[in-house]
């Protein structure tokens, strides 16, 4: 092209960040990273904690920290997708408990074989993540207050529908049934003795891998990222924006049901109000990991880090011997640094318009 | 040019889109009413006109949101009634709608190929082929002048003007053979419109047939091959480039007359103060 034509282009509106510094330029790259500051607060966090406690550092430490991340990273990652995509999930923490007493009331009341069972928990979640996807782009509510009302139905239901059937207000005794030795090897058991580091750490891994994969690579993740970006512009160029946010939720609530069999199959019992609350921590991970709570934005990557974050912190806590109760705390201050150093990414990332 | 005002002329080959008398209504509302008007291949037809012209009504028309309620639209020569905007886009019809054609916090490529992404591998192993993403889209801006240093770079980090360039060039490569371009100029400063009206030059050199909608007849006069004015949703007029100046242009999108008249007004109002 000529260079009359080049000319316009070449010159940067005055408030843009000239990217001829090539330092200036790597930053920005950098800075575009959304799990570089999850990066980074991991590590101060693991420094700060093996600094304050012995046992931090050490291998067994270090079995207890991942597995607290663990189960919270599959949900974080999975939540980071949903986030990205444009969306939230209240119902997720719940989902873990409808999904472990689902399994837990086929497998001994009805006595069903666990592995059976099991199948039928991530049918039982598909449905139901798909009620909430469906729900929120035929409505076109907020997904905020369609998944509310799902987590408190779904509260409802695991309270009142466990002492309806069990007469206490937990699903005990999953250890009798058939195939519980071979579903717990795969979804409960340890490895790496003696430090006995969980198997969920290797699904926590593996699904962060896959969902980076499908982020980055992937014609499904450019959609998910099209779509929590500019949904008319995404319907515009032919994405079917409807589909893809149905199929998030799907995801979402399957990967509860997932964190939900293996928190039951490692106790061989679990309580009616399990998962509650633990929603907020998956978004407080999520957002630590660099996603952007408007959507468009953040890292499957990020997300593991955030979890990481909040895993260390916990066990951090109870290794220094301090009181437990802080941990909300620093949650809170997690969340916050998050959120504001993300805003800064953000405008940092979009950079001058016009 | 052979063009005249009203019903397209016999020409040889048949234009890429012709516009024959169409109408629409909305119930008793007159939302269009015999407009016509010819869209050759590498020539640029401006529409303009003040808001209430109908000029959203004719784009939707014409890129198949709207049916037209009388007339013909004829696509190279065949008489065509669009049912949707995918039917439109089939026969070659790409509009580009100002705010809602880029995804900001997408990396330019990504955004390129959004919705039409490059497939290698098969299998569980099927991804999107980065490599030739970024080729193609590197050459194709490119084409439009625009030398792309990094296409990571999120599409919110470009000014106004090549965001429009970035949607252009994308309905280009996927083979639209005409473009709409809704208000691309309306928002942006003088220097950046001047950038988007040097890529409708582009498109049009390319072999397209470009629709530019405006309410700036300074932006469409030094694009323009053909003029449209609309006022009210009526056809005030068309002409060929050189049939009409520009200042006979302003004067007419503005409704002439009324522009003296307000004219007049403002000057005795400044008078009396």
């Amino acid at each position: 092209m000529s260079d009359v034509a080049l000319k316009p282009t070449s010159e940067p509106p005055p408030t843009a960040v000239d990217e001829r510094l090539s330092k200036v330029s790597f930053l920005t790259k950098l800075l575009q990273r959304p799990e570089l500051g999850a990066m980074l607060g991991a590590a101060i966090v693991l420094l700060f904690f093996v600094i304050t406690a012995d046992r931090f550092g050490t291998l067994s430490g270090m079995a207890r920290w991942t597995d607290v991340a663990s189960t919270l990273g599959i949900m974080a990652v999975a939540v980071a997708l949903l986030m990205i995509g444009g969306e939230f999930d209240l119902s997720a923490g719940v989902m873990t408990g409808t999904a472990g007493l689902f399994m837990g009331i086929l497998a001994t009341v009805l006595e069903l074989n666990i592995w059976l069972a099991i199948v039928l928990t991530f049918v039982l979640a598909a449905g139901i993540g798909f009620m909430n996807g469906y729900m929120v782009v035929r409505t076109g509510l907020p997904s905020f207050i369609v998944t509310l009302a799902t987590f408190f139905v779904l509260q409802g239901v695991n309270l009142g529908g466990t002492k309806a059937i069990t007469d206490t207000v937990r699903v005990s005794g999953l250890s009798d049934a058939a195939g519980f030795d071979s579903a717990s090897n795969l979804f409960a058991s340890d490895f790496w003795s003696p430090h006995d580091f969980r198997i969920s750490v290797i699904w926590w891994i593996v699904i962060t891998a896959l969902a980076t994969w499908v982020l980055s690579r992937t014609r499904v993740g450019n959609w998910i990222f099209g779509v929590g970006g500019d949904k008319i512009a995404a319907r515009n160029v032919g994405v079917p924006v409807n589909r893809v946010k149905i199929g998030l939720f799907m995801m979402v609530s399957m990967c509860a049901a997932l964190v939900g069999i293996m928190i039951t199959l490692r106790l061989g019992s679990v309580q009616a109000g399990q998962g509650i609350g633990e929603e907020f921590n998956y978004i407080i991970a999520a957002v630590a990991g660099g996603c952007l709570l408007t959507g468009g934005f953040g890292s499957a990557i990020g997300a593991a880090m955030g979890a990481l974050i909040i895993g260390m912190t916990f066990i951090g806590i109870q290794f220094s011997g301090w009181n437990t109760d802080w941990r909300y705390l620093f949650l809170g201050v997690i969340l916050l640094a998050a959120v504001l150093v993300n805003t800064y990414i953000r405008r940092r990332a979009e950079g001058a318009r016009r | 040019m052979s063009v005249e005002q009203g019903n397209g002329q016999k020409r040889l080959d048949a234009p890429l889109l012709e516009v024959r008398e169409v109408s629409k209504y909305f119930g008793n509302v007159i939302a269009l009413k015999d407009i016509s008007t010819v869209v050759n291949a590498g020539q640029v037809t401006c529409v303009l006109g003040d808001n209430g012209a109908g000029k959203s009504t004719f784009i939707k028309v014409l890129s198949g949101v709207h049916q037209h309620s009388e007339g013909e639209l004829l696509v190279e020569g065949e008489p065509t009634s669009f049912a949707s905007p995918r039917d439109a886009k089939a026969a070659g019809i790409a509009t580009v709608f100002q705010d809602l054609a880029t995804v900001p916090l997408m990396a330019i490529w990504r955004n390129f190929f959004l919705g039409s992404e490059p497939m290698t591998g098969a299998g569980p192993l099927r991804r999107i082929d980065i490599k030739k993403a970024k080729r193609v889209m590197g050459e194709e801006m490119a084409k439009m002048g625009i030398d792309v240093r990094d296409p990571d770079q999120m599409v919110g980090t470009l000014s106004g003007g090549e965001r429009q360039a970035v949607a252009i060039a994308r309905a280009v490569y996927f083979g639209a053979k005409m473009l709409i371009l809704d208000e691309p100029t309306s928002a942006l400063g003088v220097k950046q419109s001047g950038v988007v009206l040097r890529y409708i030059v582009q498109a049009r050199d390319r072999g397209l047939g470009v629709i530019f909608i405006t309410h700036n007849p300074h932006h469409a006069y030094p694009v323009g091959d053909r003029f449209v004015v609309l006022n009210r949703g009526k056809m005030l007029g068309a002409w060929d480039k050189g049939k009409i100046s520009r200042d006979e242009l302003v004067k007419m999108m503005s409704g002439g007359a009324e522009l003296d008249q307000l004219t007049h007004e403002l000057e005795r109002q400044l008078e009396s103060k």
